[in-house]
């Protein structure tokens, strides 16, 4: 579904991505953790198609497109979805129609009709339901005034309205109740099928143990410097990124 | 000959000229002051960046008014107009025949007719209020012809239900027009009154607009005031509203520029008594080479009121904006609140605005806060937008709206409103396609 390789970008002819490889396959879900700082975030805005970064080197390939080709929205209407780890805040456009928008967006990008107003409610009603958010939230502008917890659930809200293939979720869970947590898990494991990917960024073990990741890797400095079963997130948590760090320092 | 000395021609030949009362004295008066200072240039420190003396270089015809059919009229008609006292000017010229009066309590006559009949001291009272603060010829220009001016009188306690629509109709279908089309409103106590003021040009010549409307308010009203501007690439106006609070009362003022020339506003809020409240609100789209200069004077004059001011515009291609804000407090004004704030999107590199915030603050127990911004769309936020699989116009377009959304939200009449909010979009579409 999505192959990265050998992916360089900088910004401001700051080197940030120095080289990553990365094959995800429908069905499966990945998880990037690593400390602060060392490009996970960027990864996933290069991946969205932010225009601040530079590509300088490598390619990316989405369900047999170039991705590095596309604008975001074309990406989107691909598939392709971030949840933001700083979701904008937007002064007078209204959640709704602003999802509504989206969709309708999305839908004709594929060659679809738009929805109408009752399967549109109709859409917006379960997805409300499955992510616990409130009306009264959607009828206000988007995320302003939002706490951080109900930016991260309108993530998943749009996340879960737009069905994307490959769901990239950064940091999704910082900042989240336990309870909101759940919800989120509960969000993707909802959209997780034998067709469907998602790329998840995080700096806690607590989240997988809701979704449960077939790989984890580690980001550090710009690459991947190590890939493992679940059970690396346990071992992070134990150890801390030190570990990595003086191996990295020791092969470099 | 220049249109300057067409102008002054006609004014020797008016009759009214030598009447000693009614209208007269302030007519010569007027007429002399814009002798003295003729058409303000850009050396005037009010008209710095905004130029008209081109438009006086030209032939403009003073009267020439055609007829009008149903037909012409309605794509100029504002919605809900059944609903609506209508007051139409024809170049300048009030039509009774067109103009529909349905509410109570309110009156519509000429201003000749009211200088000399029981308004007659409200006249002579209010009549040119606004040269007191606009010292320049232009304004001189509409006082020296004040004679083809209306009188709107709004009677005490009356709550006026239906919405005081008033259209500046400038025929240009066969030569270029000169229109200066006056009034004066009268709100008695306690009354309640909306206006929408719009302005249109008809035919392919050219218009120039010299509009004075000056408002005068007593105590325990409300009234409402938006104020439309469309018009054309070759309809050029300066629109002076002058509103003058004389007794505890309410005032709020929406002006909505989506102008495809010159617009110069003037919009000046005294406030001569204590207690009073103005809430002032601009929103200006400008693209082409669409010009909009809006110069807002708010006078404290007198202790424990408040004023509130934001404008906020979008400028592309190559179009110029001038917002100037002046507040003044007076001495005697003490404990008094006055906000001001400009805020500017630019869409283009060609597109300028020039803001200036000018507070005159001489009494000490006082808040004030002005600022001003000028800034480019929000990056973060397109990006968010375009993430989510909407294009990149589309972005835009609702990032912009939603700029707006506050200053829309403050025309209280819904079929106005909606009218405006549907304008702006439609510009947005047509400006990002
Ligand atoms: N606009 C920018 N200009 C300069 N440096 C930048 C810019 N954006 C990101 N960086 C730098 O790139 C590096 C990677 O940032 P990124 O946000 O991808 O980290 P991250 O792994 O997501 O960190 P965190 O865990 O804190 O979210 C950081 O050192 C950051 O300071
Ligand atoms: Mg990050």
């Amino acid at each position: 579904m999505l192959s990265i390789h050998n992916l360089h970008a900088s910004i401001d002819e700051k080197r940030i991505l120095k080289g990553i490889n990365l094959e995800i396959k429908p069905g499966e879900v990945h998880a990037i953790m690593g400390p602060n700082g060392s490009g996970k975030s960027t990864l996933a805005s290069v991946l969205a198609g932010r225009e601040d970064y530079t590509v300088t080197d490598g390619s990316v390939t989405f369900n047999g497109k170039d991705l590095l080709e596309l604008s975001p929205e074309e990406r989107a209407g691909e598939g392709l979805f971030l949840a933001f780890q700083y979701p904008v805040e937007i002064p007078g456009l209204s959640t709704t129609n602003f999802i509504k928008t989206a969709v309708n967006e999305v839908r004709k990008y594929r060659g679809e009709e738009a929805l109408d107003a009752v399967a549109f409610l109709k859409l917006m009603k379960e997805k409300m339901a499955m992510t616990n958010i409130d009306q009264t939230l959607l009828s206000r502008s988007l995320n302003e005034g939002f706490s951080g917890g109900e930016k991260k659930r309108n993530e998943v809200f749009q996340m879960a309205m737009l069905q994307p293939k490959l769901a990239i979720l950064d940091e999704t869970d910082s900042g989240l109740d336990i309870d909101a947590i759940r919800i989120v898990a509960n969000g993707v494991n909802k959209l997780r099928s034998k067709d469907n990917a998602v790329l998840l960024v995080t700096h806690y073990q607590r989240l997988l143990d809701y979704i449960v990741p077939d790989v984890i890797h580690v980001l550090y400095n710009g690459q991947i410097v190590k890939s493992g079963p679940k059970e690396l997130a346990l071992e992070l948590e134990e150890r801390g990124y030190d570990f990595i760090k003086e191996q990295f320092k020791a092969e470099a | 000959m220049n249109n300057l000395e067409y102008i002054k021609e006609r004014f020797s030949q008016l009759p009214t000229v030598n009447e000693q009362n009614g209208l007269g004295v302030i007519r010569q008066k007027a007429f002399d002051a814009l002798n003295k200072m003729g058409i303000p240039t850009t050396r005037h420190e009010e008209w710095k960046y905004t130029r008209i003396g081109s438009f006086f270089n030209k032939e403009y015809k003073y009267h020439t008014a055609g007829t009008f059919s149903e037909a012409d009229l309605a794509p100029v008609r504002l919605p809900a107009y059944e609903q609506a006292n209508e007051l139409f000017y024809i170049n300048g010229h009030y039509s009774p025949e067109l103009s529909v009066i349905r509410s109570k309590g309110l009156t519509v006559q000429s201003l000749q007719e009211a200088s000399k009949n029981e308004y007659k001291d409200i006249v002579s009272k209010h009549l040119g209020h606004s040269s007191n603060y606009l010292k320049d010829g232009i304004i001189a220009l509409s006082t020296a012809f004040v004679q083809d001016g209306v009188f709107v009188h709004i009677k005490k306690g009356q709550i006026i239900e239906h919405p005081i629509y008033i259209y500046n109709i400038t025929d240009a279908r066969q030569a270029n027009v000169l229109a200066q089309p006056r009034t004066l409103v009268y709100v008695g106590e306690n009354a309640q009154v909306k206006f929408v003021e719009t302005f249109n040009t008809l035919g392919n010549q050219e218009s120039f607009t010299n509009r004075v409307i000056e408002i005068v308010v007593e105590k325990d009203a409300i009234t409402e005031y938006y104020k439309l501007q469309t018009d054309a690439s070759h309809a050029s106006q300066v629109a002076t509203t002058h509103i003058q609070q004389i007794g505890k009362c309410v005032t709020h003022t929406v002006t909505v520029s989506l102008n495809e020339g010159l617009v110069r506003n003037n919009l000046n809020i005294v406030l001569d008594e204590e207690y009073c409240e103005a809430h002032l609100y601009g929103i200006y789209l400008q693209h082409g080479q669409s010009h909009i200069d809006n110069h807002t004077v708010v006078d404290h004059a007198k202790p424990h009121c408040e004023s509130n001011e934001l404008y906020k515009g979008m400028l592309d291609d190559q179009s110029t904006g001038v917002f100037n804000g002046k507040i003044f407090v007076r001495q005697d004004a003490q404990k008094t609140n006055a906000y001001q704030s400009n805020k500017n999107v630019l869409l283009s590199e060609g597109a300028s605005v020039n803001t200036k915030p000018q507070l005159e603050i001489f009494a000490d127990d006082v808040k004030c806060s002005h600022g001003c911004t000028i800034g480019r769309l929000d990056e973060e936020s397109l990006f968010y937008l375009r993430s989510r699989g909407i294009t990149e116009a589309t972005a835009k377009s609702l990032l912009l709206h939603g700029f707006a959304v506050d200053i829309l939200e403050q025309i209280k009449l819904a079929p106005i409103r909606e009218y405006v909010d549907k304008l702006i979009s439609e510009r947005l579409e047509f400006d990002l396609a």
